[in-house]
């Protein structure tokens, strides 16, 4: 057997596993969901597989969930398609690189709806939907900005495209705006997961002087060099107390469970329609988990400002004037940065130190 | 900070980055040297690394999760001798697919632990030295296990090139028709060679999950396994550079991630592909000198012994 066939081997029997755990077909209405990672990851596809999980809870017998795990985005489309084929109703696929192979599917499948995750291209039966971190780094800024104590804060970066660098910005804004002196460290590992290399990158932050720690990766690694040095940190995606229970002084959680509850809603009702959906900490889709109790109440309640005005509308984290890294102007006087503006994020805001790569 | 002691932390990490691709390393090295090729070395680290996780997280016992780990990567390690050498299976299709099967066996072991923390492994303090300044906490302050490395290293060195063993391992590895003629058992010599190396990267593995992040995630070892190789044809299968080459390796990650906290323009994608740059290079360079290769380098490397041939 040649590597290509072992391997091809290997997928359809990874594929053929993964759908058979939902069952066969039935009279009940499908739901599928496709993954990227390991629903074991403590991180992004944990979340979304609470979300699945929240569908079944909230339709109970009137549902069949199913989910495959760990799907190569190069290697998507087959699977993506046979679901399909197989007679689901509505399928949501979670990851930026599933989306030409969603809307190729979706294409030959017009009446199944699709729903793509952090995604720009939508079609008649595909809609995309993503959430705005940033705000919630934005409300940990204000908290990070208050509680350092060296004025340097530490983040460990993934990948710089504009979502992780929109974090970064949100956070050094709000850092900034309670406390000037504030300078931000970068330390790019270019991976969502590699435990060690996360938590060595946080050690070598501590070790320049930062005695925060943010992460836009996906282990609670840095939380645990965290704790174990004495420092702070801010967990990942999930509530991660558990490996920090001193250290962590929040966590930005993603919660896609009400919007995976909304729309299999509206496709059992019929009233599904495309559609795109950005949504925040007013929507649920972002969530703070419960504030350290070592944080001290006047910190606390500026968070909780933060965090209403955010969701009232009367905080907007990206709103002049500000700088960006190089001197140029960010944003005018009272000017609030449009979504166009804040998708394309490329830039570093002044206070971030070192060069983002390109 | 003065002096030299902002380099003590960067050291401190640099050895706990380098710990598990020593273990591996020296490992697959003995494993190499008897003949066989055995690519499922990520494999079983991370099924050594959530063994050992368990191990810990039930017993409570440091020195029994070590063991676990070490008996882990050897059972994975038999069954690639069952395969390759009982059975003759090509070995480098052999060893993939021992990784694949790692990784997902690991993920299964390892459900109900996801999410549990454990206490890291404790540093040992050698009582008055670890105070020394610089080189107390660098020498004398680590756990067992980074003592363990640099013993195996001086050991497996002793053993391959002082001991009459060692001479019939290399000359397993080197001729294996040669050797059976004179009596040797290659299959015999070879198992136990495939499963020291299983047992060393149960170890490796379990220095993830117990020392260097305590906890247990899938995947954990995120292509440990894959320098751990690199790492060999880099020392040209000697002892004593395999741990040269695992610092080296080691370093440059830490180097890297703490010019860029220091605000240096470094481009990190450069620096995260040097490990195999060198590698290559290295390759590139025995390759022109013959005599180097055919001085360290196994002769029968991944080739099948019949025999009745």
């Amino acid at each position: 057997m040649t590597r290509k066939q072992l391997s091809g081997l290997i997928g359809a029997i990874a594929l053929a596993g993964g759908l058979l755990m939902g069952g066969t077909a039935s009279a009940e209405d499908k739901v599928g969901f496709i993954y990227v990672g390991p629903i074991g990851d403590h991180g992004w596809t944990y979340r979304h597989e609470l979300g699945r999980q929240a569908v079944q809870n909230e339709f109970g017998d009137k549902v069949k969930t199913t989910y495959v795990e760990s799907v190569k985005e190069s290697s998507s489309e087959p699977v993506i398609r046979q679901m399909a084929a197989d007679g689901y109703k509505l399928i949501f696929t979670t990851s930026f690189g599933f989306m030409n192979p969603t809307l190729k599917v979706a294409k030959q499948f017009p009446d199944v709806k699709f729903e793509h995750a952090t995604g720009y291209k939508r079609a008649d039966n595909v809609s995309t939907y993503s959430s705005r971190f940033y705000e919630g780094r934005y409300v940990v800024g204000k908290i990070a900005g208050k509680m350092t104590k060296s004025n340097v804060i530490g983040y460990i970066g993934s990948f710089p495209i504009p979502e992780v660098v929109r974090g970064i910005n949100a956070m050094t804004l709000a850092a900034r705006s309670v406390n000037p002196d504030v300078t931000v460290k970068v330390a790019w590992v270019n991976t969502w997961y590699d435990p060690g290399k996360e938590g060595d990158a946080a050690k070598a932050l501590i070790d320049q002087g930062a005695d925060i720690i943010l992460q836009h990766t996906d282990s609670p690694a840095p939380l645990q060099v965290a704790e174990s040095r004495g420092v702070w940190a801010v967990g990942q995606a999930s509530d991660m107390t558990k490996f920090a229970p001193k250290a962590q002084l929040t966590a930005i959680i993603d919660n896609w469970d009400g919007y995976y509850v909304a729309r299999t809603k509206a496709v059992l009702d019929g009233s599904w329609k495309s559609e795109d959906t950005w949504g925040g900490l007013k929507s649920g889709m972002v969530e703070l988990a419960p504030y350290n109790n070592a944080i001290p109440a006047d910190v606390v309640a500026l968070a909780e400002e933060t965090r209403k005005g955010i969701e009232d509308g009367s905080v907007l984290p990206f709103t002049g004037p500000f700088n960006k890294q190089d001197g140029s102007v960010g944003a005018k006087d009272g000017e609030a940065l449009d979504d166009g503006v804040l998708l394309g994020m490329n830039w570093y805001v002044e206070g971030v130190e070192g060069q983002l790569p390109k | 900070m003065s002096g030299f002691d902002w380099m003590v932390p960067v050291i401190l990490t640099v050895i706990t980055a380098a710990t598990p691709l020593v273990f591996a390393g020296i490992g697959e090295l003995v494993t190499e040297k008897s003949g066989v090729l055995n690519l499922g070395v990520e494999g079983m680290m991370l099924v050594g690394a959530v063994s050992g996780f368990i191990a810990a997280l039930v017993t409570g016992n440091y020195f029994l999760a070590v063991c676990a780990a070490a008996f882990a990567g050897a059972v994975m390690a038999f069954l690639f001798g069952v395969l390759t050498l009982s059975l003759m299976a090509n070995q480098v299709a052999t060893g993939l697919a021992l990784t694949l099967f790692g990784v997902g066996l690991s993920a299964l072991m390892g459900q109900e632990f996801v999410g549990e923390p454990v206490t890291a492994l404790s540093k040992l303090n050698i009582a008055g030295l670890s105070d020394l300044p610089f080189i107390g906490p660098i020498l004398f302050a680590q756990d067992a296990l980074v003592y363990l490395s640099f013993a195996m290293v001086a050991i497996v060195s002793w053993f391959l090139y002082k001991t009459k063993a060692g001479l019939v391992l290399r000359a397993v590895g080197d001729s294996h028709d040669a050797a059976h003629s004179i009596g040797y058992p290659v299959i015999a010599i070879r198992y136990l060679a495939v499963m020291f190396g299983g047992a060393m990267s149960g170890i490796g593995g379990a220095y993830l999950s117990l020392a260097y992040t305590p906890m247990w995630a899938e995947n954990m070892t995120a292509g440990r396994g894959w320098i751990a190789l690199a790492l060999i044809v880099f020392a040209t299968w000697k002892p004593g550079l395999v741990l040269v080459g695992a610092y080296m390796f080691g370093g440059i990650t830490i180097l890297q991630l703490h010019a860029q906290a220091a605000g240096l323009n470094v481009p990190s994608q450069v620096l995260s592909m040097l490990p195999y740059l060198a590698t290559i290079l290295v390759l590139v360079l025995i390759s022109k000198d013959e005599s180097r290769i055919r001085k360290h380098a196994p002769a029968c490397i991944g080739k099948i012994f019949h025999p009745a041939a």
